[in-house]
């Protein structure tokens, strides 16, 4: 055992690097302690041995996060570098935790709806959306026509906003200094304040409820949602002007982290991640979930599975998204905001299971309830898109330099309330 | 108006008239450091000031405007916030080289911008080898950005040391290789006479500046280039990389070390850009024989304003290159280009002597061609739009 650590030599002192570090004279606390505990990864950090049997490079051991600027949250990625190669890379989650699911089986139905917001706290509408869709099938509750209308435009409002944040934030990982996401902001604005006039809070909706929705909507908001729809088209342009041929953006992210379509298939990877390795799988098309089979829009989809295609499909998603939102807020009917037989107290569905899941902007996000028949959920489970889309980001960094691994991450999407719950 | 020009020379030498001869060269030379010294400690405040702002303004909201009018001592809120900071050194870092590494760098940095006329007999020294003493002390600057690094023990100060060595290396080669034409056209590695070389009009309105030349244009944009990169600037800030390495050497410093570090930084852009202004855009010289009267330290300033608002004006604009990206470019872009720049300014020189009809346009058109056409060639295999061809992307309903 110490003879194989010594052989590990870190450059830095830290966690699973061994010291050979020269303890300085007089200094209290040497960080070289023969005795700490060390966390045993499952490989070993041999020094590299060129042909001559001479030791000629060694590997390099990061824990990159949980404070690190660009892991979007605290998120840690343990990895080995070769040079600036990345020959492994561990995602460590847990961070964030919160008892989500168990605190929701101890609450009652309604009692977890605020607590969804801040699943994904980027978009809080669609999460609403996909636990308000599996308590309904639970309980066999219908959502009025006007509800319906409405949830298909906040969901999509919220798809422009994560999309739009999503490009933002990965430029600015390719070290743009942060003027595209400035830009992406400016529009964000636009969309939290119609959530806010709607809802009354901007990021934390908490907005739809059992068989419809909390309130109706406040007057002038269609045309005020109808505004930032028309204007949306303009904004969209000037940022794939700024981006989609920028020389630098097209060498930093063609041909870098390709997820080939059979691996995305596999690890069950969905949402825009998924459609930009070339597989056709959209909820919104496949479970024609709400009333998105009344709307005309298309699917984009890539064709190389890299970064270039995750970032191009998302705007032309958007794109599509607008789409939705034109004939949504054309057609949305007069009518109650909520279902008459949903009563808010003395909720009980009665038991069975029901799995409620939505296209969310990053990918399908389930809800699977079981109710026994009591005021709270006997079992509540997320089925989280960033999660399982972040569990092939090894897969997709081997090989490449750290600073790909970034732009990898970033293409990723994740939302750490979500990873971690 | 000759006095206006000359003020600063005068009242140095005003003032040096009443120390005793024996102490005269020891006052003047005092007095010029202090004179550099607080100018460009002020210009750097200016810059910290105007960088925020042109940021902000780039990425559509204020910047700083709640220190004094406009913000403008937002500057000197910086400097007391960095001056009381707590000054961490890591337990387990070389103590005495981390120490050290900030002056290792803003010596040699002060030191290249001695070197540089400001204005009409504005040089403190106007050495012979002017050129290649600034690339001289240009290069100890790698050592202090080594020392950094390597002294903080930390893996992410280590990875930008390196990126900081590898960079500057390859990037010097380019920087260097493109000044080396204008020694060539000058004839001299004296930064005042390169000046004086390029104190005349062509045609009496055309300034003699070599930025107006062929060879002297593509020298112009390969040295601005090579010095972003010198300088760690966007898009080449990898040592830096926020998104990457956290701040890469700089990770383990903070208060007044960070500050030095932060100031060393800043001189190394404006020294490498008043040497692009001196080289290329003829230091000091009015762009119009009309506008002459103006002040030549005011020029001087102006134009390295100019270059410093470009350098900001990039950073807010381009996203960073990749490691191999920037390798690959500094080595088989640049480096051919600067190469083929000489042969250029070689040619100009020759050509000088044409003297048939039309000879000027012909001698221009050649030397043009001779920079575009490789330009083009290499351009293609480096980073032409063939390499990324338009994707075209498909529906499904």
């Amino acid at each position: 055992m110490s003879q194989s650590r010594s052989n590990t030599i870190g450059i830095a002192g830290g966690t699973g690097m061994v010291s050979q570090a020269p303890s300085v004279p007089g200094q209290r606390g040497s960080l070289g302690a023969q005795s700490l505990p060390h966390h045993q990864p499952g490989y070993t950090l041999q020094p590299k041995v060129d042909a001559s049997g001479e030791v000629s490079s060694e590997l390099l051991e990061i824990a990159m996060g949980p404070h690190h600027p660009s892991t979007h949250g605290v998120f840690r990625m343990d990895v080995v570098l070769d040079g600036e190669r990345v020959v492994k890379l561990k995602p460590v989650f847990g961070y964030l935790h919160r008892n989500h699911e168990k605190i929701a089986e101890n609450t009652s139905y309604l009692g977890s709806m605020p607590y969804t917001d801040r699943l994904d706290y980027l978009c809080s509408m669609t999460n609403n959306w996909a636990y308000a869709l599996a308590v309904e099938k639970l309980a066999g509750l219908k959502p009025t026509e006007r509800a319906e209308y409405i949830r298909v435009i906040t969901a999509e409002l919220t798809r422009l906003l994560n999309h739009t944040c999503l490009v933002g934030f990965l430029v600015q990982d390719m070290g743009a200094m942060g003027t595209p996401l400035m830009y992406a902001f400016r529009e964000r604005e636009k969309i939290l304040d119609l959530f806010e006039s709607l809802s009354g809070a901007r990021m934390m909706c908490n907005y739809m409820r059992f068989g419809g929705c909390r309130v109706d909507l406040p007057p002038g908001w269609l045309d005020q949602a109808k505004a930032v729809v028309a204007s949306y088209p303009k904004f969209l342009d000037e940022f794939e002007a700024l981006l989609s041929e920028n020389e630098i953006l097209l060498a930093r992210s063609q041909g870098v982290g390709i997820l080939s379509r059979e691996l995305a298939i596999n690890a069950s990877i969905t949402g825009p991640m998924l459609r930009a390795s070339g597989v056709n799988y959209d909820i919104r098309k496949v479970d024609k979930y709400g009333i998105y089979d009344r709307f005309d829009f298309r699917i984009p989809l890539g064709e190389h599975g890299d970064v270039f295609d995750r970032y191009m499909i998302r705007v032309l998603e958007m794109r599509e998204s607008l789409k939705i939102l034109t004939q949504a807020l054309k057609d949305i009917p007069e009518g109650p905001i909520v279902d008459p037989k949903a009563k808010l107290r003395g909720f009980r569905p009665k038991a069975g299971e029901a799995y409620g899941r939505i296209e969310a902007g990053k990918g399908e996000l389930g809800f699977y309830l079981i109710s026994d028949g009591s005021p709270n959920p006997y079992r509540y489970r997320v089925r989280p898109p960033s999660l399982i889309n972040l569990t092939i980001l090894e897969d997709m960094c081997l090989g490449t330099t750290i600073g790909d691994v970034m732009v990898i991450l970033g293409s990723v999407d994740i939302v750490l309330g979500e990873v971690d719950r | 108006m000759d006095q206006i020009d000359q003020i600063f020379v005068s009242l140095k030498h005003w003032a040096v008239h009443f120390f005793p001869d024996a102490l005269q060269p020891l006052v003047s030379a005092g007095l010029s450091i202090a004179a550099l010294i607080a100018a460009f400690g002020s210009i750097f405040a200016i810059t910290t000031w105007v960088e925020r702002k042109a940021l902000g303004r780039i990425q559509n909201r204020l910047g700083p405007n709640r220190v004094g009018p406009f913000g403008l001592l937002q500057p000197m809120a910086d400097a007391i916030k960095m001056l009381t900071k707590e000054d961490i050194v890591p337990v387990s870092a070389d103590h005495v080289v981390h120490y050290l590494a900030p002056f290792a760098l803003i010596i040699p940095v002060s030191l290249a911008l001695a070197v540089i006329p400001y204005g009409r007999n504005m040089a403190l020294v106007d050495l012979d080898g002017g050129v290649l003493f600034f690339f001289a002390v240009g290069a100890a600057a790698e050592v202090a950005v080594f020392m950094a690094g390597w002294s903080s023990r930390n893996k992410y100060s280590i990875l930008g040391a390196m990126r900081a060595i590898a960079q500057m290396i390859s990037y010097e080669v380019p920087l260097v290789l493109s000044t080396i034409s204008v020694v060539m056209i000058a004839g001299s590695l004296s930064l005042v006479k390169i000046v004086e070389a390029q104190n005349h009009f062509v045609g009496d309105w055309l300034p003699g500046w070599y930025v107006l030349t062929p060879w002297g244009f593509a020298g112009f944009v390969l040295f601005m280039i090579a010095a972003a990169a010198e300088s760690n600037r966007a898009p080449f800030d990898l040592p830096e990389a926020e998104s990457e390495i956290i701040a890469g050497y700089l990770t383990e410093y903070s208060g007044f070390k960070y500050a030095l570090f932060f100031l060393g930084e800043y001189w190394g852009m404006f020294a490498v850009s008043g040497l692009a202004v001196t080289l290329f855009l003829g230091g000091w010289t009015a762009p119009f024989p009309f506008l002459a009267w103006v002040p030549s330290f005011v020029w001087f300033f102006a134009k390295l304003g100019a270059l410093i608002l470009l350098f900001i004006w990039i950073r807010g604009t381009l996203p960073r290159l990749r490691i191999d990206q920037l390798m690959s470019f500094a080595w088989k872009f640049l480096l051919p280009m600067s190469l083929i720049n000489i042969v250029v300014a070689a040619l100009w020189h020759f050509t000088a002597g044409w003297s048939f009809p039309s000879a000027p346009l012909w001698r221009w058109l050649l030397c043009a061609a001779l920079v575009v056409i490789p330009y083009l060639g290499f351009g293609h295999a480096l980073a032409g739009r063939r390499r990324f061809p338009k994707r075209v992307y498909q529906y499904a309903t």
